[in-house]
């Protein structure tokens, strides 16, 4: 099996200026090797020095398997990842990455809406080109504040027709409506959709009319996708029995607590039914789940163990299992 | 593109004798071995009985309409119209409400009702402990919900006792206009009045799931009549089907001292034990969906405008999705994709609640009773569409 915590020598070996503060690196093998297979929604973590380690989706096809594209927004505010890539990558640059891993599967379905915010549109455009590739109705809404800001956009309309790609520059005409592209459930359809975290929370809230299940979102703040999690292993503890299970970065808690023999009552397995609810008796989750509301997250009395794992920092997490 | 389509068997079975709603299993076998499609001679609708054909349905909602009503007769050529409630809207009309009551009930929501809960099950399962028997039905199952459900919606003391016979009313209409429904119809007037003003804002408590859906009115989602049908959808949705699932759990594991034994040492299965039971004795039964287009399900053709008839119990038993122990309760099966909660987009908004209470019997009655056993066969209630017991008396030991 190969070890997912190992670290991959890559180069830069394009950087691409895509939009307004938007450039896309195209990273090969240092050792000339192809990258593993990885699936849409998957990301790398690109390791910056400094103990700066910064998660980004993969936007490059699929079936290319000598080169990742990621794409990086430069964020005012940024706590330093965006701007150490923006300010000294350039094209030969060594640098030191993660095999790619996905926290944002593509679940086959007949139907797919997607909906990307700005910078979200990078995990979106491999789930296309799947969706794409197996015959599958599908649409995309994509919004950004104006044309030159919305990375990969002309590119994706050339593409695929603005049949099926429907851009949205807030300065022409407006704010994505939200009511009007989710206010009619279809059926047999999921929604993905990534974004900034303001218009995720008002798709959630749109989706709660959706079957359960049909909605799967990434969350992240601007400029890091979900940076506070470890993507090391930690421990659980169960407390009921004492005992202590190791979770490896390739599994979920949910998985390695089933396979020491110990049941949790689960359905979809994707963070999303709330069935599998956990109650934390230590340490800090970082929530990966598309129930908990915010008060119950910052609380850290529950937690999903099918999708969320250890904060970083937390070795290890004691639960009432 | 051509289907091969299947003649659906005529089946000329009544779902509806009274021989087949107090014991719906050796018939629905039957009917399931007609195929998973049949045409219900006696109903001259399509009868659904197949777990795969079942979820199609559940899930593809623009083909399998609500908005015809959940009954036999399509509702929208009634010459009454009246609104419909949630469980009889199609989207948009059902999105709006959904999200308003989702919004309301939820997991976070629900969880905050474990303490109010669990003290009145405390009191009235340690009564009940100290009994050598007892009527699991009328001493627990009936009584249980009753005592928690209402204060959580908020409404008044006062026209509670209307909330038994306005569910049974709600729900045997699900069903044909036969005897039954007829006498749940009786005093029909009444009990419709006392819930619906219930109902009413000024009739809420503040702090209630009443009035958490009266506050989606202010935040413009819905409309006041919307705000007075949710809160009836979930009086009327809400006692019935809880306490056949309590009672329908204990029937099943009152048979199986194995898994009492089990249960006790290992309480954290408490979850699954009541999920496998709701698989094997499903409280809601069977409801209708109507086709707004020709389908094909199962390989049958189905001409728009069709009533197909769901059968919930037959699904959650097929043995090509459940296996050849279909029949059996089993902790050690995952019984996780039953739709005793139904699927997608109408899947039960009181789920949470519905489990809630249901463990917290379970667990209070782990902890206080070593064994549990039927003290005389069980009698079943004779309902149109939901599957439950009337009376079942119980032999207890305790440690005393
Ligand atoms: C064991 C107990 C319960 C069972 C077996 C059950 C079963 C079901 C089923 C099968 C459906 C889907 C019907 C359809 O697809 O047309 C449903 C819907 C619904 N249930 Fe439950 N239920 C239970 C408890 C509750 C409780 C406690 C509440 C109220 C808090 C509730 C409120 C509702 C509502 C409002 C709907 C309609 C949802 C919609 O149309 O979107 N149920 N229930």
């Amino acid at each position: 099996m190969t070890q997912l915590s190992e670290r991959l020598d890559v180069v830069v070996a394009e950087v691409e200026h895509v939009a307004d503060r938007v450039v896309s690196l195209v990273l090969r093998r240092f050792d000339g090797e192809q990258f593993p297979v990885w699936e849409p929604g998957a990301h790398i973590d690109v390791y910056l020095g400094d103990d700066i380690t910064r998660q980004y989706s993969l936007c490059s096809a699929l079936e290319d398997r000598d080169v990742l594209r990621i794409g990086v927004l430069h964020v005012q505010e940024s706590r330093g990842g965006s701007q150490r890539v923006h300010e000294t990558l350039v094209k030969g640059t060594p640098l030191s990455i993660s095999a790619p891993r996905n926290n944002f599967p593509l679940i086959d379905s007949r139907k797919y809406l997607f909906i990307a915010g700005g910078i979200g549109i990078t995990p979106i455009i491999p789930m296309i080109e799947n969706a794409e590739a197996n015959g599958r109705e599908w649409r995309l809404i994509y919004g950004g504040r104006s044309r030159q800001t919305m990375a990969f956009a002309q590119q994706l309309e050339d593409k695929y027709g603005s049949e099926k790609v429907n851009l949205f520059a807030e300065d022409e005409v407006g704010r994505l409506n939200l009511q009007t592209i989710l206010g009619m459930p279809r059926a047999h359809m999921l929604v993905y959709a990534c974004g900034p975290g303001g218009m995720l929370s008002a798709i959630e809230d749109f989706c709660m009319g959706w079957p359960p299940g049909a909605l799967h979102l990434e969350r992240f703040s601007a400029d890091t996708l979900g940076a506070g999690s470890v993507s090391e292993p930690f421990e659980v503890e169960l407390a009921r029995s004492g005992r202590i299970v190791k979770v490896e970065t390739t599994e979920t808690i949910l998985d390695a607590v089933e396979k020491v023999g110990v049941r949790i009552l689960s359905s979809c397995r994707a963070g999303l039914c709330g069935t599998c609810e956990t109650r934390v008796i230590s340490g800090t989750p970082d929530h990966r789940d598309a129930v908990l509301t915010e008060a119950d997250k910052d609380a850290n009395d529950v937690m999903l163990p099918c999708v969320s794992r250890s904060a970083a920092g937390c070795g290890r997490l004691v639960l009432d299992l | 593109m051509s289907t091969p389509t299947i003649e659906p068997t005529v089946f000329s079975g009544d779902p509806y004798s009274e021989q087949n709603l107090l014991e719906p299993y050796p018939f629905l076998a039957e009917l399931q071995e007609s195929g998973s499609v049949s045409w219900l001679e006696s109903q001259q609708t399509y009868a659904v009985v197949g777990y795969a054909e079942v979820y199609e349905v559940l899930t593809d909602f623009e083909t399998y309409v609500s908005s015809g009503g959940l009954g036999p007769r399509d509702i929208r050529k009634d010459d009454a119209w009246r609104p419909p409630s949630i469980l009889e809207s199609d989207p948009p009309i059902h999105t709006l409400m959904r999200r308003a009551l989702t919004g309301v009930i939820n997991p976070g929501t629900v969880r905050g009702l474990r303490g109010e809960f669990t003290a009145p099950a405390v009191r009235i399962i340690d009564e009940l402990a100290k009994r050598t028997g007892f009527d699991a039905i009328t001493d627990l199952a009936e009584i249980y919900p009753i005592q928690v459900f209402p204060d959580a919606v908020g409404i008044p003391l006062e026209g509670r006792e209307h909330l038994l016979p306005y569910g049974n009313m709600v729900f045997n209409a699900f069903g044909p206009e036969n005897y039954i429904y007829q006498q749940a119809f009786a005093e029909g007037d009444e009990h419709a009045r006392v819930v619906m003003n219930a109902c009413k804002r000024e009739s809420l408590t503040d702090d209630g799931f009443g009035a958490g859906i009266w506050a989606k009115v202010e935040e413009g989602l819905i409309t006041e009549q919307q705000a007075t049908l949710l809160v009836r959808a979930l009086l009327s949705a809400g006692v019935d089907t809880t306490i056949f699932g309590i009672g329908n759990t204990l029937s099943v594991l009152a048979r199986r001292p194995d898994a009492w034994a089990r249960l006790r040492k290992e309480p954290s299965l408490a979850k699954f034990a009541i999920d496998e039971a709701l698989r094997l004795e499903s409280p809601f039964q069977k409801f209708h969906r109507t086709t707004t287009v020709d389908t094909f399900l199962g390989g049958v053709h189905i001409p728009a405008g069709s009533k197909v008839q769901l059968f919930i119990g037959a699904a959650n038993r097929d043995p090509k999705k459940w296996g050849n122990d279909a029949n059996e309760f089993s902790l050690e099966r995952s019984s996780s994709g039953h739709v005793a909660f139904g699927m997608g987009l109408h899947q039960c908004v009181g789920q949470p609640i519905a489990r809630l209470e249901m463990e917290i019997v379970l667990q209070q009655m782990l902890e206080k009773i070593h064994t549990l056993e039927l003290d005389g066969e069980p009698t079943p209630i004779l309902h149109n569409v939901l599957r439950g017991f009337e009376s079942m008396p119980v032999r207890i030991t305790t440690g005393n």
